[in-house]
């Protein structure tokens, strides 16, 4: 039974969301990285997304762009990454852990190889950003071959035919989007509609959970009360890495403050 | 399923994030009515004749040339309206987004001349048009980005990354991404994800048309060899598709910059490798790790670290050859051609002419036609060269 099968099958019980946090791997430096991964798991998140540094992120707007870069200008290379998932592993053997990434970072490490690795580290989950799912055979193939989970976006507009299939794709979770657009914490608009998330729930019973634009209480428990299973939050909580580089004990305490408030807002439905 | 083959070989594809997926499709949907459409080809061909102002001359070089057997020929696409070869594109894509009922155009430019023509299409056909340049390219390419501003375009300058194309073409992307269903991102060249590079080459075929028909002309037989400057590609493809098909040497010259050994290069063809990036499998310039490379070149509109899926396709069939020249070779080309044919080129086309001078130089008592694809002029570049000239001077 997958660890994120277990995941949601435990919340759906306890009638509660999910918090997912999203950071990049080496941002600001890899031992802050590594202690912000911490504090996030203590805090109590539900699983992990962490981000491979890449230098033309085009999925992401300018807060989680400029994480790749700061982490991109510490020099540490993929292997580097998956050290650090090999030893959350280690700590943490029932938390869900994905990444997410773009497809060069793949291509280029070999993608059977790079599949073998994230299978070798325990990873539970890869998202590619640029690859959508007409291009994905090739990496699910392998993504396949070696149990990895392979997690696929839903547009807030997509139609019948990609809803049906994404069911026949998608594994793990949906990510489901609140808005067109890149990853962003300054846009106001947030679509997702009730009867949108129904149509999905037709087409497939994947827990879905929501990203783009998750900044506060108030989404968190809209869109849990609208049959969300949880939400995935990145640019607001690398909002924090960006404003306290310089003051690590500040950002640190400021993010586990925020991520507190966050998972309480899961809970209360 | 996309309707057309999204592929070059191996090459290619839409490796976008899935949220663009529909607008892909929707585009390429249009783009083959719009094929077959007789009123819209009757319209586009209409305004590249009486607006844009084809067909360009087929100029044969006689002062470069003197002394040897070698002919060469320019396809004059710095005479075409806006000065550059980008016009014939942006006409078609612009009357493109009107079919799609888009009233706001996306783009992006480094040399500023696909800027230039997007502004001048969106002026003609009444579209708000917006423009994602890096600011260190707005730097060096002054007279352009008032020109686009004078047309009524928005210049957004890019200060992420390197503040160059790579850039302005992420950005140009996540805009897109974010505004789709309101507005067309017009691709600049015969790259990214599918269809643009079947797109931008349909609407540059007219190049290869003329001067297949030209050369005839005047030569009564085909040249020996086509050769053209590669950026990401546009004006070579659109000069190379109508003799790929003939017993014609198809020659693309990429910008080497201070040299292929130093890295600082524009040459993915020459010196990358294949991978993922902007929206298509392609040649690219990238580390050991798969990150993206800064590209260099003395010209602002071949300084892009990949290039079109189908050069990359035609080089590893080893139809088509690619070459480089370094900048300084390209600015040697650039003075020549202006002191002995009184023909100012643009930075990117005197790459291919200073390959053509190569050749010639190599062997110059063999008869033989050479054309040379003259994509831009280079009144841009002016300043530019002037600065480099005097710096020289002083040192």
């Amino acid at each position: 039974m997958s660890r994120y099968y277990k995941m949601f099958k435990k919340k759906t019980l306890l009638k509660e969301g999910c918090f997912v946090p999203f950071v990049v791997i080496g941002d600001p430096s890899l031992e802050i990285s590594i202690k912000i991964i911490e504090v996030l798991i203590q805090t109590g998140v539900d699983a992990l997304e962490l981000g491979f540094p890449f230098s033309d992120p085009l999925a992401d707007g300018p807060i989680i762009q400029k994480s790749n870069l700061r982490a991109l200008s510490k020099n540490y290379g993929i292997l580097k990454c998956f050290e650090v998932i090999a030893m959350l592993r280690k700590k943490h053997l029932n938390i869900p852990i994905g990444v997410l990434l773009y497809a060069n970072l793949i291509y280029n490490y070999g993608i059977e190889n790079f599949y073998k690795k994230c299978s070798k580290c325990d990873l539970d989950s890869v998202l590619i950003a640029d690859v959508p799912i007409e291009e994905y055979n090739i990496f699910y193939k392998y993504a396949n071959k070696f149990n990895i989970d392979s997690i696929f976006i839903c547009p807030p507009d997509a139609n019948n035919k990609f809803l049906s299939q994404l069911a026949l794709y998608a594994k793990g979770y949906i990510y489901l989007l609140s808005r067109p657009g890149v990853t962003g914490i300054n846009q106001k608009k947030n679509l997702l509609k009730n009867k949108f998330i129904k149509k999905i729930k037709k087409y497939n019973n994947l827990p879905l959970l929501q990203g783009f634009g998750i900044k506060n209480t108030t989404q968190i428990k809209k869109s849990i009360s609208s049959g969300i299973n949880g939400v995935i939050c990145g640019s607001a909580i690398i909002n924090i890495i960006e404003k306290n580089l310089n003051e690590e004990q500040k950002m640190i305490e400021k993010i586990k403050n925020f991520s507190s408030k966050l998972i309480e807002s899961t809970k209360l439905i | 399923m996309t309707l057309l083959d999204p592929y070059f070989g191996e090459f290619g594809g839409m490796y976008v994030p899935q949220i663009l997926m529909p607008a892909l499709y929707e585009l390429e949907k249009n783009f083959v009515s719009a094929k077959k459409n007789l009123n819209f080809q009757r319209k586009f061909l209409d305004l590249l004749k009486n607006y844009a102002g084809r067909p360009t001359p087929l100029t044969l070089c006689n002062n470069l040339t003197n002394g040897t057997k070698t002919k060469i020929y320019l396809k004059r696409e710095d005479l075409l309206h806006g000065g550059a070869h980008k016009t014939n594109q942006v006409l078609g894509q612009a009357m493109l987004a009107i079919q799609m009922q888009k009233k706001e155009i996306i783009a992006e430019t480094g040399a500023g001349q696909h800027g230039v023509a997007t502004a001048i299409a969106c002026a003609l056909l009444n579209l708000k048009c917006r423009i994602y340049m890096g600011c260190k390219d707005i730097k060096r390419q002054k007279p352009n980005v008032f020109r686009m501003k004078l047309m009524g375009a928005k210049v957004i300058s890019v200060k992420n990354g390197s503040g160059t194309l790579k850039d302005a073409c992420n950005e140009a992307l996540r805009d897109w991404s974010n505004t789709y269903k309101n507005s067309h991102y017009m691709i600049g060249t015969a790259a990214g994800p599918h269809p643009y590079p079947r797109i931008v080459k349909e609407f540059q075929k007219i190049i290869g048309e003329e001067t297949k028909k030209q050369i005839f002309e005047k030569e009564k037989k085909m040249p020996d060899s086509i050769i053209a400057c590669v950026g990401g590609g546009s004006n070579a493809i659109g000069i190379f598709s109508d003799f790929i098909d003939e017993k014609v040497n198809l020659i693309g010259v990429e910008p080497a910059g201070q040299g292929i050994n130093t890295g600082k290069h524009g040459a993915p063809l020459n010196n990358g490798s294949t991978g993922i990036y902007f929206g298509m499998k392609s040649y690219l310039m990238q580390n050991k790790e798969g990150q993206i490379q800064k590209s260099w070149s003395i010209s602002a509109g071949l300084d892009f670290p990949s290039v079109g899926p189908e050069h990359a396709w035609l080089n590893s069939i080893k139809r088509a050859q690619y070459v480089s020249i370094t900048d300084s070779e390209a600015l040697e080309a650039f003075q020549m051609l202006s002191k002995r044919e009184g023909i100012i080129p643009a930075l990117e086309s005197s790459h291919a002419i200073a390959y053509a001078i190569k050749i010639m130089r190599l062997n110059p008592d063999k008869e033989q036609i050479l054309v040379v694809n003259l994509s831009g002029r280079g009144d841009k570049d002016i300043f530019t060269v002037n600065e480099i000239l005097n710096n020289r001077k002083k040192s």
